[in-house]
């Protein structure tokens, strides 16, 4: 049995290695190492609570075999998901800590060992307010966003037409609640509030992630990892444990930074993202802008005479989106590159911030078909590469790749950085069809003289193409 | 009702091209043409009527029975005067027509109110006009073909070999002007082995030399060369006078000597004279593929190869037709794209848009009126200043979306802002809240900063792996959880059972969150484990 200073040192200790866990993160070589110090802190921080003062020897078959219930299932989803499954995979265990967070604050707020008076109470009260709250958006939020990632809901925006309003009234209403609550003498009477309010929450979680469309889905992500972070902080008040509050700023500051840098590469705000809907505010200038679109027509290749264009390059950059992570293209795309890159062609990948649905969701695709990670490069490495090179091949992405961002001030997408596809000296747009992308923009890169059309199914195509190259 | 396609034999002197292949045959029929070939037209380029056949098209048996026929007349020559005498009135020619070498001609095709489109007279500067650029296809094949000539009457390998029998030094190729042509004999010669530099009074051009395996050689002069449209201008004097120096060195020190040089509308350049000729090592091989125009070099004879002071001087005029069967179809595949241009309704008609640049500067004569020269383009000053334009903005852009810190410093009242609010915050936490709290608090507002500087140091190729991980990470709550599980074991016991402790309702939801948790611990690590996996150099 450990004493509660030997426990509150393991504790220490198990934030130290969640520190140096993220740090490690910084480089693909690390980082194996960081997430061995990610096991180790998480294995001294659950020991030193079990052997620590305040769980007795009751409680250990309980905590075993939940521990064991839970560890299978986790293991075993671990094993079996698919590398594009991956967004909606951590969807759900976001739902899963947000979930936990909200029975911990019930349990807590139920359990009337604590005694506490004044402020003190107060502040407690609070905190389990904020966690319970925190985490039914979470739960509701995320179960809504793997819904929508995994197709079982529609990625359209669902825009309600008063729906600013409705989440100020949820907001106020949350408000109105906690005083309520705060001025319940017993647990008892104050339960009631408390339910309202979760309610309330899990309501507002749900309505805001149907708003957001699929494209923005990185930022989703994102937010709802670190409101899954808050959570455990907010917990870690509640029960006044300085882990769990450390590793809680940990995971929410992680998730606001990737939350910032997905808005950043979109040059949106994260309020009208959070808000919902694109170009709801100018929907003037985006018909204005649609008027003055780009005309004049689009050059289809066959796959044929896009392995010739390949085999005559010899500078070739690759261009992933979320068509590519729909097709399960990824390793047929590997093959065409080690085909390539055996004949002398340097073929690289760019990778825009939001391809995907995921930060970071077509490096993991791409790595999973063994594509080295030292010829796949960011937006800001790549982009003044292409005026040099010869192909730019174009999978599944449109938004990320449109010349109005950058020349277009009127367009609904202008600001945002996107990859310079155009100057290459060819590119080729693989695509379903003609449709136009998330943003609903019409991509002036398609009727470029120098830019050639792939359609149909990128995987079907890219097999054809690697099929040709062979010969 | 469908417009006929003429294709004649061609009929000048050694020419084996012909301006429509079989292929091309099936691409026109289904724009809505018909196709009638005169006999044997492909032959020389190993073309068959049967093959022509085969394609869909009509063997007519004689030229005057293809131009009867034709309302389209589709040819690589220049038509002859007894050739334009049989052209249909009103019909349209394609072809390579020279308008400003053949002014008599011009006015025979006027005559017969012919709609006359020069090949040769397209605005190379559209990129859009790429595809129908003959001139490029056929320079492309000659470039080629010059090294293949040089290579023949060269009495050497080109590659250096060390072999039992002694060492074969590496044939050295100098090829003078880095158009089409040239950067063709580079990437040939360079093939071969050879040592290649080459030189272009274009500076622009070095990196593509050099991207094709060959030298390239700067004349000691500055002065900028581009002449608009692709082609290089009359230099000044001074600069001519450095690049005779240079020239000179060159003949003295390589094997093989290519010379590409054409001014439009003017004489070629005489760049290698007769002295340069004698300095030049016995059995070297000159390659002039100006000849048609009077040569780069004093001693070429057009059209013929001549031994001079020792050094063969290649004149073939006809080195595109030297590769029949390839230039044929590169050149009925302009043809294709340019009737593709005119025939967008796909209908078998033709339609000249005179408002569209490319088709505005081809069509030489308009239903016999004489269209030629073309307004000069609008856009063709463009090209040399937009690069510039870009540079200058590309900076600007690059600040705003540069990867890193914060992005821009916040303006100094957004800053004082801030810090009065947080400040504020800070006073009200620090007046009320009790000592404990503020213990948590402190070690809360430290470990956010912490996360922030640790995560903007995640590379975003680990994005993915990084919230799998704080996902993991976060399921820290089962400690919240596991102090739960039990009742507590301190003196109070006794009390908390009196004061109604619902000790199996917080187990259920403290097992519950435990099993919750449980997943996210072990799955989320597990599937970081597996995804860094595979991450590999």
């Amino acid at each position: 049995m450990l004493t509660a200073n030997l426990a509150t040192v393991a504790y220490l200790g198990a934030a130290i290695l969640f520190v140096l866990s993220l740090g490690g993160l910084s480089h693909p070589e690390t980082a194996r190492r960081g997430n061995l110090y990610g096991i180790v802190g998480m294995t001294l921080a659950v020991l030193a609570t079990v052997l620590g003062p305040r769980v007795t020897a009751a409680g250990l078959p309980w905590i075993i075999g939940s521990l064991a219930v839970g560890g299978a299932i986790g293991l075993y989803a671990a094993r079996k998901v698919q590398m594009t499954q991956m967004p909606e995979l951590v969807a759900l265990m976001h739902s899963l800590v947000g979930l936990a967070a909200c029975l911990v604050g019930f349990a807590s707020y139920v359990d009337t060992s604590i005694v506490l008076e004044g402020a003190a109470k107060t502040i407690h009260h609070v905190e389990i307010y904020l966690g319970i709250l925190i985490g039914a958006v979470t739960f509701s939020g995320s179960v809504v966003a793997f819904g929508k990632l995994s197709g079982k809901i529609g990625g359209k925006p669902l825009l309600l037409p008063a729906r600013h309003w409705i989440n100020l009234a949820m907001l106020v209403a949350v408000i109105f609640i906690a005083v309520r609550y705060l001025a319940a003498p017993t647990a008892a009477e104050g339960m009631t509030p408390l339910l309202i309010m979760t309610a309330i929450a899990l309501l507002f979680g749900i309505h805001m992630v149907m708003a957001i469309g699929g494209a923005d889905m990185p930022v989703v992500v994102s937010m709802l990892n670190s409101y899954s972070g808050w959570a455990a902080a907010a917990t870690g008040f509640m029960l006044g444990n300085d882990l769990l509050i450390v590793t809680g700023a940990l995971v929410g500051s992680s998730g606001a930074i990737l939350s910032y840098i997905m808005c950043r590469a979109m040059n949106r705000q994260f309020l009208s993202v959070i808000a919902g809907g694109f170009g709801t505010g100018g929907g003037a200038p985006a018909a204005a802008g649609a008027a003055a679109g780009p005309q004049g027509e689009v050059q289809a290749v066959s796959a044929v005479e896009t392995a010739e264009m390949l085999r005559g390059a010899k500078q070739v950059i690759i261009v992933p989106g979320y068509g590519m992570a729909v097709a399960q293209a990824q390793h047929t795309v590997f093959e065409i590159t080690k085909l390539l890159r055996e004949k002398g062609v340097n073929v690289r990948f760019g990778i825009h911030p939001v391809a995907g649905r995921m930060p970071g969701h077509m490096n993991v695709l791409l790595a999973e078909a063994k594509v080295p990670y030292d010829i796949v490069l960011e937006m800001d490495e790549i982009n003044d590469d292409f005026p040099d090179t010869d192909v730019a091949m174009v999978i599944g992405a449109n938004d990320i790749v449109n010349p109005a961002a950058e020349d277009d001030p009127t367009s609904p997408i202008a600001g945002m950085p996107v990859l310079q596809v155009w100057k290459a000296k060819t590119s080729i747009v693989m695509k379903r069809s003609m449709a136009s992308g998330y943003a609903g923009v019409d991509n002036p890169l398609f009727f470029k003289d120098n830019n050639r059309m792939l359609f149909g199914d990128a995987k079907k195509m890219l097999d054809e193409v690697l099929a040709a190259l062979k010969n | 009702m469908s417009l006929t396609i003429g294709v004649p034999r061609e009929t000048f002197a050694g020419e084996k091209r012909v301006a429509t292949v079989p292929e091309v045959v099936e691409k026109l029929l289904k724009l809505g043409f018909k196709v009638c070939v005169e006999t044997g037209a492909g032959d020389a380029a190993n073309f068959s009527d049967e093959a022509y056949r085969a394609a869909g098209a009509t063997v007519a048996g004689s030229a005057a029975e293809v131009y009867a026929a034709a309302d389209a007349v589709f040819k690589v020559r220049p038509p002859t005067a007894a050739e334009v005498a049989q052209l249909r009135e009103g019909a349209t020619f394609i072809g390579f027509v020279w308008p400003a070498q053949n002014p008599e001609l011009m006015q025979q095709l006027a005559a017969r109110k012919a709609t006359v489109l020069a090949i040769d007279s397209l605005p190379r500067q559209l990129s859009r006009a790429q595809k129908m650029d003959a001139l490029t296809s056929m320079a492309g094949v000659s470039g080629y073909r010059a090294i293949i000539e040089a290579a023949h009457a060269f009495g050497r390998p080109f590659n250096g070999q060390v072999t039992a029998a002694g060492k074969i030094p590496p044939a050295k190729v100098f090829i003078a002007g880095a158009g089409v042509a040239g950067l063709a004999a580079i990437g040939a010669a360079a093939n071969l082995g050879a040592i290649v530099r080459a030189n272009d009074t274009r500076a622009e051009v070095a990196d593509q030399v050099v991207s094709l395996g060959g030298e390239f050689v700067k004349v000691d002069y500055e002065e900028e060369g581009s002449g608009g449209g692709g082609y290089a201008k009359v230099m000044s004097e001074g600069f001519q006078q450095a690049q005779r120096a240079m020239y000179a060195q060159q003949a003295r020190e390589v094997d093989i000597i290519v010379t590409t040089a054409l001014i439009p509308g003017k004489p070629a350049p005489r760049l290698i004279t007769a002295e340069m000729v004698q300095t030049m090592k016995p059995g070297s091989v000159i390659v002039d593929m100006a000849a048609e125009q009077g040569g780069n070099c004093e001693l070429t004879v057009p059209g013929e190869a001549v031994v001079r002071h020792g050094v063969t001087i290649v004149g073939y005029t006809d080195l595109a037709s030297r590769l029949a069967r390839q230039s044929s179809t590169l050149y009925s595949n302009n043809l294709l794209r340019l009737t593709e241009e005119l025939c967008k309704a796909k209908d078998g008609k033709l339609v000249v848009d005179m408002d569209d640049d490319a088709i505005r500067g081809l069509t030489v004569i308009k239903d016999g009126a004489v269209t030629w020269p073309p307004p000069p383009l609008k856009q063709a000053a463009a090209p040399a200043a937009k690069p510039a334009a870009a540079a200058a903005t590309a900076p600007a852009k690059k600040s705003s979306h540069g990867h890193g810190g914060g992005g821009e410093p916040a303006s100094a009242t957004g800053l004082a802002i801030t810090f009065g609010i947080g400040a504020l915050l800070f006073w009200l936490v620090g007046a009320y809240a009790p000592a404990e709290f503020l213990g948590h608090f402190t070690v809360f507002v430290l470990a956010c900063f912490i996360g922030y500087m640790v995560v903007w140091n995640v590379t975003p190729s680990l994005h993915t792996p990084l919230m799998s991980v704080t996902n993991a990470i976060s399921s820290i709550i089962a400690v919240g959880a596991l102090v739960q599980v039990a009742p507590p074991l301190n003196g109070t016991a006794g009390d908390a059972a009196a004061s109604g402790r619902p000790d199996a309702l917080i187990l259920g939801l403290a097992v519950t969150a435990l099993v919750l948790t449980a997943i996210n611990m072990f799955g989320g690590f597990a599937v970081t484990r597996r995804m860094l996996a595979m991450f590999r150099k």
